[in-house]
């Protein structure tokens, strides 16, 4: 019973993790038809920005409210501004060339920014653990939570919310809706798509970094954290269906579910419980879960 | 045509061969781990020319060496050509049991699947604590036909052997090119339902040439495993697959002979990069990937081909 308490605790916390990382992902991905490489790039960056947000707030006894707050909003817009650079400044430059192709710019990309981040913050890492501490625990039964886990599923949870909102009744959400139905035909009707490229990206970016910033007083921030999320975020939204907000939340359930099971039930496979799931969800759903097959063209 | 290509690659790889003493030792160690990597280039190559992407190809590479370091290590066999064949076989009988579900898909979703299954084998490997782990473990130098030699007579022996292996593949697989499963890729990746209605089954097509690949990328991972002298789970990291996709870019799928001179000029453009700025040479790598989509879209063996077309009328 205390196992199964604790499955399904750990399991929503790495759950929300997962669906924070893989929002901007499937989003990019649905809008755009890219899948970027570079979203490990947008999490790193966000996990230093607000690792370095930490060791400047926390040490000058500020209010906790305010460190919490500025760690996310530099983290922001670092990964803002660094999505609109790469949109405007290299992706807009392959826009039409095979999907796979554009692939292989975000790995570009990726390279570089992954050099880009030692020559900014340095080889070494980076702890950011005082936001854990200020949040403090909760007692529940046996176990004790963390108050900052909770937080993390909280927010994952209002982002799910507001992400269907925004789809579904925003003029923005529904203009996305269009060009991702027909992007030709909405240019034809006066949708400036460009734009909409252009924003999406930048929200995309903004939700990698928002992804990273979270997770940065959870682990240590050093080099090569963006080269594990990027497959783990693919797992994610392949297993629910590229370019689906419902699907990377479900696939983020899944998995964060599969995997809570596996750490405390048989630790050996934890590692590869994850790419298991989605070996076998590819076997029976090709497209993933949440969207359907499409037309081959003759 | 075909024959004056075989002509000049034989010349080429005899030369390579016979100038081996007089080449510094930095750069026979580099050429044949170049070459070594060239044999999984080729099989990218196969899959690329259909319009396939393998994001996972390095799970290959890694059975390879595996097997190279497991026979050694629990059977106690030492042979180079018995290991080679062998960790060609393997990974080449991966290949076909997991080609029944990848041959399936296709543009991303293969990309994303093949990722999958070679992160299924890392997390086995890190987690298998008898092999070493994440750490992995040594392989034991190879024989060649009882002969042991050691040092600097091991390492011409290496180079030799995947020089050999490189030629063979590279007639096979030239030879291959030329045969009407060959030939039909281009079109796959055109059009497949145009080539169904040909009477050809594309999945099965797409199933022999992920065969092919994945045999391949087994020979490749048997003599790195050989040169490098150890193997580790990172062999099987999706990092490892981009890499050999990036030569595949670099290299253009135009012809074979680009797997070997990209993966070469690939090589040697890391170990300068690494020598010169050692904290940067991921980004002068990304740049000059990036620089190749953008430019070069098809890849080094197109300025050759430009070349040529430049000289002769178009027809």
């Amino acid at each position: 019973m205390l196992t199964a308490f604790a499955i399904v605790t750990d399991g929503l916390v790495y759950a929300a993790y997962l669906f924070l990382v893989a929002v901007g992902l499937t989003l990019i991905f649905g809008v755009m038809k890219i899948l970027n490489v570079t979203h490990g790039s947008f999490y790193a960056f966000g996990a230093y920005g607000a690792a370095t947000a930490v060791g400047i707030y926390w040490d000058r006894g500020l209010p906790d409210a305010g460190g919490f707050l500025f760690m996310v909003l530099l983290a922001m817009a670092i990964g803002l501004v660094i999505g609109l650079i790469l949109e405007r400044g290299i992706l807009r430059l392959v826009y039409g060339k095979d999907e796979v192709v554009i692939v292989l710019v975000t790995y570009a990309v990726f390279l570089i920014l992954e050099d880009v981040i030692t020559l900014i913050w340095g080889p070494r890492s980076y702890a950011a653990y005082q936001p854990m501490v200020a949040a403090g625990n909760v007692d529940v039964g046996n176990l004790t939570l963390a108050n900052y886990d909770i937080g993390l599923v909280v927010l994952a949870a209002l982002l799910a919310v507001l992400s269907f909102f925004a789809l579904k009744r925003t003029r923005f959400g529904r203009l996305l809706a269009v060009v991702i139905f027909d992007r030709e035909t909405a240019a034809a009707f006066g949708v400036n798509v460009t734009v909409v490229y252009t924003i999406t990206f930048a929200i995309g970016a903004i939700l990698g970094a928002l992804g990273g910033a979270v997770m940065a007083p959870k682990i240590s921030v050093t080099l090569g954290i963006g080269v594990e999320v990027i497959v783990l975020a693919f797992a994610v939204v392949a297993i629910g269906g590229m370019g689906s907000v419902e699907g990377a939340l479900v696939g983020a359930l899944i998995v964060g579910i599969c995997r809570a099971a596996a750490v405390h039930l048989v630790p050996q496979i934890e590692l590869f419980i994850i790419y298991g799931v989605m070996a076998l969800v590819l076997a029976f759903r090709p497209y993933g879960l949440f969207t359907r097959a499409q037309p081959r063209k003759i | 045509m075909a024959t004056r290509a075989n002509l000049v690659g034989a010349v080429c790889f005899i030369l390579l061969a016979a100038i081996a003493p007089a080449l510094p030792g930095w750069f026979l160690s580099l050429t044949t781990i170049a070459f070594a990597n060239a044999l999984v280039v080729l099989g990218l190559i196969i899959l690329w020319r259909t319009g396939l992407v393998p994001f996972g190809q390095a799970l290959y590479y890694c059975a390879g060496a595996y097997t190279v370091a497991l026979l050694a290590r629990w059977f106690k066999v030492s042979d180079a050509f018995v290991l080679i064949i062998l960790g060609g076989v393997i990974a080449g009988l991966i290949a076909f049991l997991i080609g029944f579900l990848l041959a399936r898909y296709r543009e991303i979703f293969f990309a994303m699947l093949s990722l999958a299954l070679s992160m299924i084998l890392y997390g086995v490997l890190v987690k298998t604590e008898s092999l070493g782990s994440t750490d992995g473990f040594s392989v034991e130098p190879p024989t060649f036909l009882g002969w042991a030699p050691h040092g600097q007579a091991l390492g011409f022996a290496l180079y030799w052997l995947v020089l050999a292996v490189c030629a063979i593949s590279a007639v096979l697989v030239s030879a291959y090119f030329r045969t009407a499963a060959g030939a039909l890729a281009v079109p796959i990746r055109d059009n497949e339902i145009r080539v169904e209605f040909l009477g050809v089954s594309v999945n099965r097509l797409i199933h022999i040439k992920l065969v092919i690949a994945g045999t391949l990328g087994g020979f490749g991972g048997a003599l790195g495993a050989m040169t490098i002298g150890h193997v580790d789970p990172a062999m099987s990291y999706w990092t490892t697959s981009g890499g050999f996709v990036f030569v595949t870019i670099l290299a253009g799928a135009g012809s074979v002979a680009a797997a070997f001179v990209g993966s070469l000029v690939f090589e040697i453009v890391r170990s300068i990069a690494v020598d010169v700025l050692p904290g940067f040479w991921q980004l002068i790598l990304g740049s000059v990937l990036l620089l190749t989509i953008l430019f070069l879209p098809e890849g080094l063996g197109s300025i050759a081909t430009r070349f040529r077309r430049s000289k002769e009328p178009a027809t």
